[in-house]
């Protein structure tokens, strides 16, 4: 892979990783309010799927989607202050952290319903399909929603129709609270696929590069030979569910094992971060950045003091976002009334 | 052009129409296509349009309705018929979490040219699971419109409204009033989409009613009429939003008003109109806003006690009478 993107997947890693550091401290201040679920660990996904998409790619995420709005390029100030509710967010501050949407970057929102978007997602399909056009929709979802009816219906519609989707579960083995093990009967989800004769497979998702590598591959399949595929990425996230969630039922040795080979670690080693310790990452080893740092210095692409300097760069963009954001508007309930009706075509309702 | 024409045979030719002007119009649901719907509603439409824009869907509510939210945010207008209102109940997620909320939490982004038709109401003796009305379930979703229109006429020029709007509606139609046969004027402008009706004038009671006991109100006016009782008959047309304007001048005239609701009395849209009335006609109300509703029970699958769970043109009558009291029908 050449050095500019392996460049872009580094820089894209650090900033959801920092981004998403500084929203909890936010959220701790009590500037980010409401649930918060953050994405610390599961960058590679987002980093590696998003970056082998093109400009006219859909992409349909879920409440834990700030990485991948950002991934996508919407400007960190839209979506932080979107986080703060404020009128300059990417929702117009009427979505917050689990609704975020941008039309231009075909981002086709964060939904809080569990399984809700694989229907939005066939159905962007679906209007793909009837027009001809080149275009693919990504459908993220985690392994917690692979039990809810609409995956079957929607697999089902995706497979008999061949639509151009591509279904990717970032399992990070935990619905909410409760083990994979203890949620699901057949714990590899990939598997699941075949029972629609969709093609899938099942990657290391703390490996940004293997990530990447398999996406591009099931985009272009989709490209070329129309119809879905399935990607299940193993990943893990250090957080808890939500900000309101410690993540306490989770065995510290698997918290450990999985800083182990975080996606980010070794070049953002010296930040500081509650999921894992600095120190705890110490003693395991590297995590999913580490591994892309230690990759991308051993082929040449990377001297091993610019790390510090990116860093760097990310923390004031996020310094820049977070200031944007405390400076923005709150928005008024005539705005809130506006976005409700926001009928294109100016219809009066009833005769004034 | 005026014809005559049956409820589903307007449905149809609206949807026909629609499709012709508009690539962007599809269909989708159960049997739509092939079969040509469970009430004709879709007939010939397969042959003439494909099955790319009338798509037969599997028996899975939530996501091909849902499959019409994804393909409204990107600019086409599915029509997503679900086979009765009774398997809505497993759209909801789609039709409350997504179709009503999305323009809204995008911030405006991503408006909603969703078309949801749901055949529903009490037919006949098809027991409980498949005769219900709901409609106060989806009047109470803020972003949602509701339609029910009551005649051919209605129902071409409503669908037609419904498809051309870039909000989600959901088309409410009476499966008693497929077969009712009405002149349908495909030439005329249509009133606005939400405006309610004034069916009949009359200066003693407003009897108020939608989709089918709009007609059930108007053959009760014709009965009082014969004792003398005038009585004002407003077909809603549309239950979210409602026009409060024609309402309340019809009750600022009157009097007094009835309700009729084939739903249930308790919670439903008879409760709206007669709070909201209250509030904005006190003064000149007479009487409190009275309701004939459906009784608060599962349907009945044995016919005569079905029959008797839901509002009689008899029950109306007598309703009207009670409300007019005894001075008004000494004078009739």
């Amino acid at each position: 892979m050449e050095r500019e993107k392996m460049h872009r997947l580094l820089r894209d890693m650090m900033l959801s990783r920092i981004f998403e550091e500084r929203a909890a401290e936010e959220y701790q201040k009590g500037n980010i309010v409401g649930f918060l679920h953050l994405y610390p660990g599961e960058e590679a996904v987002a980093a590696g799927v998003i970056n082998a998409t093109g400009p006219s790619d859909y992409i349909v995420s879920t409440y834990r989607e700030h990485a991948h709005a950002l991934v996508r390029g919407v400007p960190p100030r839209t979506v932080m202050a979107e986080l703060f509710g404020r009128a300059t967010g990417m929702s117009g501050g009427m979505g917050g952290s689990m609704h975020m949407f941008d039309r231009e970057r075909r981002f086709m929102g964060g939904y809080g319903i569990v399984g809700e978007t694989y229907p939005i997602a066939i159905g962007i399909g679906y209007a793909i399909a009837l027009r001809s056009l080149p275009e693919s929709v990504i459908c993220f979802f985690g392994d917690g929603a692979v039990n809810q009816g609409t995956f079957h219906e929607s697999l089902n519609m995706a497979a008999l129709w061949r639509l151009p989707v591509l279904f990717v579960c970032e399992n990070n083995h935990y619905a909410i609270g409760t083990d994979i093990h203890r949620h699901s009967a057949v714990p590899e989800v990939y598997k699941r696929a075949a029972a629609y004769n969709i093609p899938a497979e099942k990657i290391d998702g703390m490996d940004v590069l293997k990530v990447y590598e398999a996406a591009r591959h099931a985009l272009d399949r989709i490209r070329r030979a129309g119809g879905p595929q399935f990607l299940e990425f193993e990943t893990y996230r250090y957080r808890g569910h939500s900000m309101a969630d410690a993540g306490a039922y989770r065995p510290a040795v698997e918290v450990k094992a999985w800083a182990a080979i975080d996606p980010l670690t070794i070049g953002a080693r010296e930040i500081e971060f509650h999921y894992p310790t600095p120190a705890e990452l110490a003693e395991v080893g590297p995590d999913n950045i580490a591994r892309l740092t230690e990759h991308m210095i051993s082929v040449g692409h990377l001297e091993a003091q610019e790390v510090a300097q990116i860093r760097k760069e990310v923390e004031a963009v996020v310094e820049d976002a977070v200031q944007f954001s405390l400076a923005s508007a709150q928005p008024t309930m005539d705005e809130a009334w506006r976005h409700l009706n926001c009928n294109r075509r100016h219809e009066q309702l009833l005769p004034a | 052009m005026t014809q005559e024409l049956l409820y589903w045979q307007a449905l149809n030719r609206a949807l026909d129409v629609e499709m012709a002007a508009d690539e962007s119009v599809f269909v989708l649901g159960e049997d739509v296509g092939l079969y040509g719907g469970s009430y004709r509603v879709t007939e010939g439409l397969y042959a003439k349009y494909g099955e790319a824009r009338v798509r037969d869907t599997p028996i899975s509510e939530n996501s091909f309705t849902g499959l019409g939210v994804g393909a409204a945010m990107v600019g086409t207008r599915p029509v997503v018929e679900i086979m009765t209102i009774n398997f809505a109940m497993l759209a909801l997620d789609s039709i409350v979490n997504g179709a009503a909320k999305i323009p809204f939490m995008s911030g405006g982004q991503f408006p909603m040219p969703l078309v949801i038709r749901v055949p529903g109401g009490v037919a006949r003796q098809l027991a409980a699971q498949h005769a219900q009305r709901l409609e106060s379930m989806f009047m109470n979703v803020p972003g949602l419109r509701v339609a029910v229109p009551s005649t051919p006429q209605d129902a071409y020029w409503q669908l037609r409204q419904a498809i051309a709007s870039d909000e989600p509606v959901v088309l409410l139609e009476h499966e008693v009033l497929y077969f009712t046969k009405g002149p349908v004027d495909t030439m005329a402008q249509p009133p606005p989409m939400h405006q309610a009706a004034i069916r009949r004038p009359g200066k003693d009671l407003t009897l108020i009613g939608y989709s089918r006991t709009a007609l059930q109100a108007q053959e009760a006016a014709a009965e009082l009429a014969k004792e003398g009782i005038e009585a004002e008959v407003i077909d809603l047309r549309s239950l979210n939003p409602i026009d409060w304007k024609t309402l309340s001048g019809s009750v600022n005239k009157t009097h007094r008003a009835l309700v009729i609701e084939e739903d249930c009395r308790h919670a439903g849209a008879g409760a709206e109109i007669a709070a909201s009335l209250a509030e904005r006609c006190f003064f000149s109300l007479d009487a409190p806003v009275q309701r004939v509703a459906g009784l608060d029970i599962p349907t009945p699958y044995n016919g005569a006690l079905e029959a008797a769970s839901i509002p009689r043109v008899a029950d109306i009558v007598a309703a009207a009478r009670a409300l007019l009291g005894p001075r008004e029908k000494a004078a009739a």
